[in-house]
């Protein structure tokens, strides 16, 4: 048989119903994974054994009863980023500010896991408080890409994408402000979708940007990421952003899907995300995905979404400055790091701030602090406000005139070494070229593992979609799946 | 010396009476257990979401349409930023440049008669919570079950002159607030509030003079007295050719003067923005339409009516109108009885003088409507007399019973028996000889004394009238 931990979550499903393993089996086997590689990758900050075991054992006495009538995720583990409220368990953020926090609550997201009978197995690593794109600034040190273990496996949502890869969980949750789910999906050979703004409740999440923040899923396989994407969509009452439109049937409509050409169907490659810097492997691998498309009988147009260059400095304005709102909260008083021996209020705040958050959280904060402040908002904020709704007209106009999804890279090269980009916020900061855009337009996107470059790292395919396409996404997605060059299960099992 | 005039504009808020908090679950609740009405959202945790309570819109509608407002389709919360240890999340959910109610005023009466003041805005914000600090300790305690009330803050135009006329705008207010049914209006528990901006010009002068904001001030008399005391301040600094320095003052109502708090160098920097959790409140026609059908007879409607209907006098129908639970009481009573002048005058002058004289609030009061109605139905009856009524008020207020026990068991029923009376009558007649002499001569002083002698004997119940023609009609025969 072949590991269980290679297995995808939709043949995991198949195996519990049948009884041909058991929930605590593949409980186990996932633990014991984490146990050979989790140390070394650095992907989790809190490991659940425990509650996990406990349920499983919940699990397969449902199975037991109710067989194919359990909820869909009955027995299978998930990974949980650790910017996720997990009531009774540790959400750190991956900040000293939160390092001790045990939250009375947990996400709605989380809730729906539950409801569903998913296994939370782990609260996973990534850069604190979601800033980065490396997954190296924690407190727990960074995490490490499996292709590569000098390399990072991308951020924010490192540890969740290498979980996925390493075989530590089928599915994991993550989030995704700029690129944070998009961009490590394609650094690690695994599927992350990030959903249109408004489909995933944002209640219990720790908040980056609240304009931006959309919970998503990370996955081996696009069946998987339908499957995860199902069971956390929908209105939320707690969270009046989300919105209240009908969860589709994502997996089964994929299945249906899958039997259909692609005739018809119009993919826009925009020119402004083929530009100088752009890695010549990426370059090729994102063309040759497109002929995939094209050989399938979708059409291939060229496009043009001019405002794209303005996307970067946009998100580097509107992200600092709803996080620095977001992240007053944390100031010692009532719950989170406090530093000690202090002799005023002032001082209070300061200090517990000032040793609490890290480099990149203050650096963020200062830039938004600055941009909200009376003599800049309007030349700052106020701007950046007015050129999202062009950035967002571009993509309107393209969706209405030209075409049906967006096919482009997620990012200009692969993965990059610890370290190399360290010193440089502004070279991290472009790192987010190509995922930004669709975040502040509100897009979903999807990143799907296509082929390696010659070092031998994963390169994925990012793919939009207007609000709410998430179904033609995962079609897409799909098609180019099939024809992947890579084996991404391949540190599923050691 | 150049003659000064005083600028005055109010910025009042007002704790609205919701059952549940303005963006999350807890109750709103005051004088329970410290932080025992939190939840996440309350306790600002991290990762919570504000939740509008739509009964608060209803009731910034209210105000804004028994304030002349336009109320506006789009308003939009906005993040207003600083740190103190009882603001949960480090900012503070209120209104800024899209507020729900615009343009307003209020017709105020004032010494001087009618005054129009301008109403610049209405908008609505959450509350912060409490901080008590220990002067036996190095610690501050806070206790967050004030935080997240919903408030409605109501500015005015800088449209006031005198301090009474700042009074008066500030009681018509909380008048009406009190009869929308959407605060409380106690003044003392901080449920409305006032911050007053004050600044002086000599006569004559076009542009405003450079504004104070005195923060709070927490009572209608501390209103007129910060205000008084700012002119005089501001008056005479600038007479010794001293600039005013834009700034914030506190009202210390120990000393009766105000001191600076921060000046305008030192102001802070809000940093609002649009709150990204919060879409733009939506409120259409329709909405506003509901609401406008649900709104309660305000003040002067009261007022109007009172005078149309039961024929009171303009004062009495004030006094009457002053308060709501007054007005509602006015009402049963008179639903209870139809005599309305006469109803109106034993609560405005027994009623409230006796309530006046033990301290005790309306709310408390003892007397129900129905039981005065029934009171002053005995009168009306000739069941007993003005005077007795009088007694049995006095017996009602502190036993709470009600006038037709009182008089029943006390015996105070009014005696209208003519045999009864007429045998009381002929024995003091014949017991004072010398008198009914005097009167039969002409001397009508006599006739008092014989009154009186016969209402001693009665105890007051015999019906006056009827002895008075008893006498005269025996003393002819």
């Amino acid at each position: 048989m072949e590991a269980l931990t290679k297995l995808s979550a939709a043949k995991m499903r198949e195996g519990l119903v049948s009884g041909e393993f058991s929930a605590v089996e593949l409980t186990e086997a996932h633990l014991n994974q984490i146990e050979r590689s989790g140390a070394e990758l650095n992907d989790f900050n809190s490991i659940c054994n425990n509650e996990a075991n406990e349920a499983a054992k919940i699990a397969d006495k449902k199975l037991k009863e109710e067989k194919e009538n359990c909820p869909t995720l009955t027995g299978i583990p998930v990974a949980v980023k650790d910017m996720l409220l997990t009531k009774g368990i540790r959400t750190t953020c991956s900040s000293k500010m939160l390092e001790n926090f045990i939250p009375p609550y947990s996400a709605t997201v989380v809730e729906k896991i539950e409801q569903n009978g998913g296994i939370v197995i782990g609260k996973t690593n990534h850069d604190e408080f979601g800033m980065g794109a490396s997954s190296e600034h924690s407190i727990f040190g960074p995490v490490k890409n499996p292709w590569d273990h000098q390399r990072v496996p991308g951020g924010s949502s490192g540890g969740s994408a290498v979980a996925v890869a390493a075989g530590h969980a089928p599915l994991a949750l993550s989030t995704d402000t700029g690129g944070s789910i998009r961009q490590p999906a394609s650094f690690t050979g695994v599927v992350g979708l990030k959903p249109t703004y408004g489909r995933v409740s944002r209640y219990g999440v720790i908040a980056f940007a609240s304009s931006l923040d959309q919970v998503g899923p990370h996955a081996r396989t696009v069946d998987d990421t339908a499957i995860l994407l199902e069971a956390i969509s929908g209105r939320d009452e707690k969270d009046s952003t989300s919105i209240d439109l009908e969860v589709p049937s994502y997996f089964s409509n994929l299945q249906t899907a899958k039997k259909e050409s692609l005739k018809g169907l119009r993919v826009g490659l925009p020119k402004e995300y083929f530009v100088d810097g752009l890695e010549a492997d990426v370059e090729a691998s994102i063309r040759e995905a497109a002929k995939v498309l094209e050989e399938e009988g979708a059409e291939l147009v060229d496009i043009s979404l001019p405002h794209t260059s303005a996307a970067l400095p946009v998100y580097y304005i509107i992200a600092p400055a709803e996080a620095s709102s977001n992240l007053a909260r944390y100031d010692g008083v009532r719950y989170g790091h406090r530093a000690e021996n202090l002799k005023s209020l002032g001082e209070l705040y300061e200090r517990s701030r000032s040793e609490g958050f890290g480099d990149e959280v203050q650096r963020r904060i200062l830039i938004g602090s600055y941009v909200l402040s009376a003599g800049y908002f309007d030349a700052f904020y106020n701007k950046a406000l007015q050129v999202r709704t062009l950035i967002i007209d571009d993509f309107k106009s393209a969706f209405q005139n030209s075409c049906d999804v967006i096919l482009a890279p997620v990012c200009p090269s692969t993965a990059f070494k610890i370290g190399e980009l360290s010193n440089s916020p502004l070279k991290m900061y472009l790192q987010d070229v190509l995922t930004t855009p669709a975040s502040l337009a509100g897009l979903p996107g999807i990143s799907v593992p296509y082929s390696l470059d010659s070092k031998g790292l994963p390169i994925g395919v990012q793919l939009l979609a207007p609000h709410f396409g998430e179904e033609i996404l995962l079609k897409v997605a799909e098609r180019i799946e099939r024809k992947a060059s890579f084996d991404n299960t391949k540190f599923c099992k050691e | 010396m150049a003659q000064f005039e005083t600028v005055i504009g109010l910025e009042v808020h007002a704790q609205l009476d919701t059952d549940s908090k303005i963006f999350a679950t807890s109750a709103v609740a005051s004088g329970d257990n410290p932080n025992s009405h939190t939840d996440p959202v309350t306790l600002g945790l991290p990762g919570c979401l504000p939740v509008l309570n739509k009964r608060v819109v209803d009731f910034a509608i209210k105000a804004g349409l028994a304030t002349n407002c336009s109320i506006e389709k789009e308003s939009v919360f906005a993040r207003k930023h600083y740190h103190y240890p009882d603001l949960p999340k480090g900012y503070q959910i209120s209104q800024y440049d899209k507020p729900i109610c615009l343009g307003g005023y209020l017709d105020v009466k004032t010494d001087e008669g009618v005054k129009k003041i301008g109403i610049t805005r209405i908008h609505l914000e959450e509350d912060a919570g409490k901080s008590t600090h220990l002067e036996t300790e190095d610690s501050s305690l806070v206790d967050l079950n004030r935080a997240g009330i919903p408030l409605v803050e109501i500015v005015s135009e800088p449209d006031m002159r005198t301090p009474q006329e700042a009074g008066a705008y500030m009681r018509q207010l909380r008048q009406i607030v009190k009869y929308l049914g959407i605060c409380d209006g106690d003044m003392e528990k901080g449920n409305l509030r006032c911050d007053v901006n004050v600044s002086v010009r000599p006569v004559g002068q076009e542009e405003f003079g450079t504004k104070v904001e005195v923060k709070n001030v927490n009572s209608f008399r501390f209103v007129e007295r910060a205000i008084e005391y700012e002119q005089q301040r501001q008056i005479a600094q600038i007479e010794q050719g001293e600039e005013i320095v834009q700034e914030t003052r506190l009202w210390d109502e120990q000393r009766g003067s105000t001191k600076p708090m921060r000046s305008k160098e030192f102001a802070e920097d809000y940093r609002y923005f649009p709150d990204p959790d919060l879409p733009p409140v939506i409120v259409d026609e329709l909405w506003v339409k509901k609401v406008k059908e649900s709104l309660p007879e305000l003040p002067d409607q009261v007022i109007a009516r009172f005078k149309d209907i039961y024929q009171l006098e303009e004062y009495q129908a004030e006094r009457l109108t002053e308060e709501k639970i007054v007005a509602n009481y006015f009402d049963k009573a008179v639903s209870r009885h139809n005599n309305p002048p006469v109803i109106a005058n034993w609560i405005c002058t027994e009623l409230f003088g006796r309530l006046n004289k033990e301290g005790i609030e309306f709310e408390e009061c003892p007397v129900s409507p129905a039981y005065l109605a029934e009171l002053v139905e005995l009168i009306d009856k000739n069941v007993i007399s003005g005077k007795i009524a009088k007694t049995v008020f006095d017996e009602m207020f502190q036993s709470g019973q009600d006038a037709s026990s009182i008089v029943e068991k006390q015996g105070l029923k009014q005696i209208t028996d003519t045999g009864e009376i007429e045998n009381v009558v002929s024995e003091i007649l014949a017991a004072n000889p010398e008198q009914v002499e005097e009167l039969k001569s002409g001397k009508e002083k006599v006739l008092g004394f014989f009154v009186g002698q016969v209402m001693k004997a009665t105890k007051g119940k015999a019906n006056p009238q009827m002895v008075n023609e008893l006498i005269k009609k025996l003393t002819n025969g």
